[in-house]
């Protein structure tokens, strides 16, 4: 049945959560005007808030499905702070490449560790069969030797080991890209800086150099070392990745947005602007209008990423959905933290609060995990019935 | 829990909604749409649905089916993806009896709800918009004044959907001279109630509506619906947004689904002008959009299905829809060129539905 409504149990993992993201916001400040720092795994006064996995605990079949409960998770914690959010669970978006192109003999061997993803490189960002840095086997130490530069690495300094992706035969295009996992300490492998940002700036994004760095043999994922002739390669293993990922990212931007509308909302209510609902247009402040604009837009977005977990929670297919969800939530949290700071003013754009702060972290949003632009190129694809050939 | 799922019985009559409005919508919306008229025989043919009288209780006539403003978005969006402004006729007499089933005393119901349960087509509707601009549903120009133990009612109301066929009108007004709204039922022949001749609007032609000029229209305490306990006159409001905003959905979606085939066949430059990037990712925001539409009416619904306070999620579904459904159709007609603005394609038609609608403010239709 059609429903929105939230369960007791629902409720319980959001309060939680909401109340933990609140001490974080406590120290957001601080780790963005101090960006070499890095937040601790674990906050002091956050330690006593039960585990993640206890507050799931006892959840029925009438509670929301786990992928959009994740979701409002997800949501509920950068709502508190983007890059101080809670550490305790380990992982980046290399365990999910791992876990969704690996071997089983692989995700057993290297289930266990933080692992990054590394795909972007100085020359290539969104168009990944442009990927520059190569993998070379030498047959008398049976070892891949990696060289190239990776950029924009998220948990790139505290990641223990990383997928990276790398090209067998340049003049393959697509089909020649392997992932390869390469563990922290590899010969040649080296951190090179944490990258400096506009926003999200206490987050571990880090740069890559790799020079002649030697891995063995067994680090491809996946296991398969020849060259297809017509497939994409490793792209099916990496898409997959996407789908599963582009709308908890949607619903990361959009628990950032959210509190920039619920600090705009409090201010102008302070500031005497009155919320009404019910009236129609002829009756409403120019500010109260606008506010609602942005609030149906936050709404609007957030449903997307909603209906886009639902459908994985329902074991339906959810590429579209995944896409449409990102491009909304991409957008409409760039436009409702900028229409926020343009409803406060000056006070909007003051390093005295944190809704400026909000306005640069959110950029980001519809730019990783592909852009705006990227899931546009992706929806039109689907609905036309077109494939990259046709449109490009 | 939140669930984007309908039920098995809401998937059967959105699909035969969507078989009704392909087959007997879309083939004579353009026709409609240049006579002006709303055919008897559409109102007859719909009327056979059981849109209205699945919901009224055996009681008083009906199938005796719960009240659901879920299945009712559903089943508009899909109306309306045939034609706005039939979907609308269609379901215009559910604004006068679904009040009644909610809200009404158990001799209005008596009185009333049997006419919906009858073989044939019956007409009756809601007053609830007024002329001029800075119509607001909160603050209502029409008033009621009590006298004796009735009512006199006195003001302009417009945008009444079939108007010239109605046996009642659901009348709104504000209640001797306070905030409170309350609503009447007023008879078509009551003393000083007027029915000009049949509007001209820009769109949703294919709708006839009227303007009622009520002068010192008395009417008897039975009348307020409710009786004593009078109507939640903001649940009829937020209900007729919802509503509204489920067919902006409608629309919108037709508008994407003629557009893609278009862009698909019409060529420019040696190819289909969809493999240019800005067609095909205008008709992905199309995409994207109506999605995000659809689900914040959803949201409405279910909170008035549930009977939680709907007031701000029926207001940003209303506004969020009427502003996305007039860019969507405004696109359409871009992604057509020149074709999009001859009458023979039905894109200019739902241009000008996407304008009329979005500026009801929730009123009137619904």
């Amino acid at each position: 049945m059609i429903d929105f409504t939230l369960t007791d149990n629902d409720k319980k993992v959001l309060d939680s959560i909401r109340a933990e993201a609140l001490v974080c916001r406590n120290y957001a400040r601080h780790y963005d005007e101090n960006e070499h720092e890095f937040p601790p795994d674990e906050l002091p006064e956050a330690k006593d808030f039960p585990p993640m996995m206890s507050l799931f605990g006892g959840r029925t079949k009438d509670d929301t499905g786990l992928g959009v409960i994740s979701m409002m998770v997800a949501g509920a914690q950068s709502w508190g702070d983007y890059s101080v959010r809670m550490r305790r669970g380990r992982g980046g978006l290399g365990n999910a490449a791992l876990r969704a192109a690996g071997t089983p003999e692989q995700q057993q061997k290297w289930g266990g560790l933080t692992l990054a993803m590394a795909i972007t490189e100085p020359g290539c960002g969104s168009d990944p069969s442009r990927v520059q840095m190569t993998a070379v086997l030498d047959p008398t130490t049976d070892e891949w030797v990696l060289n190239g530069e990776k950029i924009f690495v998220t948990t790139g300094c505290r990641a223990e080991g990383v997928i990276v992706w790398a090209t067998l035969d340049r003049s393959a295009g697509r089909a020649g890209i392997k992932s390869f996992l390469v563990e922290k300490g590899a010969p040649g492998f080296i951190v090179a800086h944490k990258e400096k940002k506009l926003g999200i700036r206490a987050d571990d994004t880090a740069a890559y150099v790799f020079k002649d760095c030697r891995i063995p043999r067994g680090n491809l994922l996946g296991g398969k070392e020849e060259i297809p002739k017509e497939s994409s390669g490793g792209f099916a293993g990496v898409m997959k990745t996407f789908n599963m990922t582009r709308p908890a990212v949607a619903a990361i931007g959009l628990g950032i947005s959210q509190a920039a509308l619920d600090f705009t909302r409090e201010q102008l209510q302070a500031a005497g602007v009155v919320f009404d609902y019910a009236p129609g247009a002829a009756s409403q402040s120019a500010l109260a209008q606008r506010f609602f604009e942005l609030e149906a837009l936050q709404e609007a977005a957030m449903l997307t990423v909603m209906r886009a977990a639902w459908l994985s929670d329902t074991a339906k297919p959810n590429n579209l959905e995944s896409s449409i969800c990102k491009a909304k939530g991409g957008a409409a949290v760039r436009e409702i933290t900028q229409g926020c700071i343009e409803l406060l003013g000056p006070m909007g754009a003051s390093r005295e609060h944190l809704l400026e702060k909000w306005f640069r972290d959110v950029r980001i949003t519809d730019i990783y995990e592909g852009t705006g632009q990227i899931q546009r190129l992706i929806i039109a694809r689907q609905i036309l019935d077109y494939g990259r050939t046709e449109l490009k | 829990m939140i669930s984007f799922g309908p039920t098995e019985e809401q998937e059967v009559a959105r699909d035969a909604m969507r078989e009704f409005a392909a087959s007997a919508i879309r083939p004579i919306a353009r026709r409609c749409d240049e006579d002006s008229q709303t055919p008897d025989a559409f109102l007859e043919q719909a009327w056979q649905l059981g849109l209205v009288a699945t919901q009224i209780p055996e009681a008083y006539g009906g199938a005796g089916e719960a009240r659901s403003p879920i299945t009712n978005v559903l089943v508009l969006e899909e109306l309306a993806h045939g034609d706005a402004g039939l979907a609308l006729a269609a379901v215009s007499p559910a604004l006068f009896a679904m009040p009644v089933v909610e809200f009404g005393t158990e001799a209005q119901k008596r009185e009333l709800l049997p006419l919906f349960c009858g073989e044939r087509f019956h007409a009756a509707s809601l007053a609830l918009v007024e002329p001029g601009p800075c119509f607001d549903p909160t603050a209502l120009r029409t008033r009621a004044e009590r006298k004796g133990d009735g009512f006199v009612l006195s003001g302009v109301k417009c945008c009444v959907p079939l108007a010239d066929r109605a046996s009642h009108f659901l009348v709104l007004a504000r209640e001797n001279g306070g905030d409170a709204v309350q609503a009447y039922v007023v008879p078509r022949d009551a003393a000083g109630l007027a029915l000009a001749a049949p509007e001209k609007n820009l769109g949703l032609r294919a709708l006839t509506t009227g303007t009622l000029t009520l002068e010192r229209v008395e009417v008897p305490a039975s009348a307020r619906l409710g009786g004593d306990a009078g109507c939640d006159a903001r649940r009829i409001v937020n209900l007729a947004r919802t509503a509204q905003a489920a067919v902006l959905v409608g629309v919108s979606r037709a508008v994407m689904e003629y557009a893609i085939p278009y862009a698909k066949d019409r060529e420019a430059f040696d190819e289909a002008i969809a493999k240019k990037q800005a067609i095909a990712f205008t008709l992905a925001d199309m995409c994207i959009e109506v999605d995000a539409m659809r689900w914040l009416v959803w949201q409405a619904a279910s909170r008035l299905e549930n009977g939680i306070d709907a007031t701000r999620e029926a207001q940003l579904a209303r506004s969020y829809c009427a502003k996305q459904a007039m860019k969507i159709a405004d696109d359409g007609v871009q992604v057509l060129g020149g074709h999009g603005f001859i009458r023979e394609h039905p894109v200019e038609l739902w241009y000008r539905n996407a304008r009329t609608l979005g500026v009801l403010d929730g009123a009137g239709l619904v």
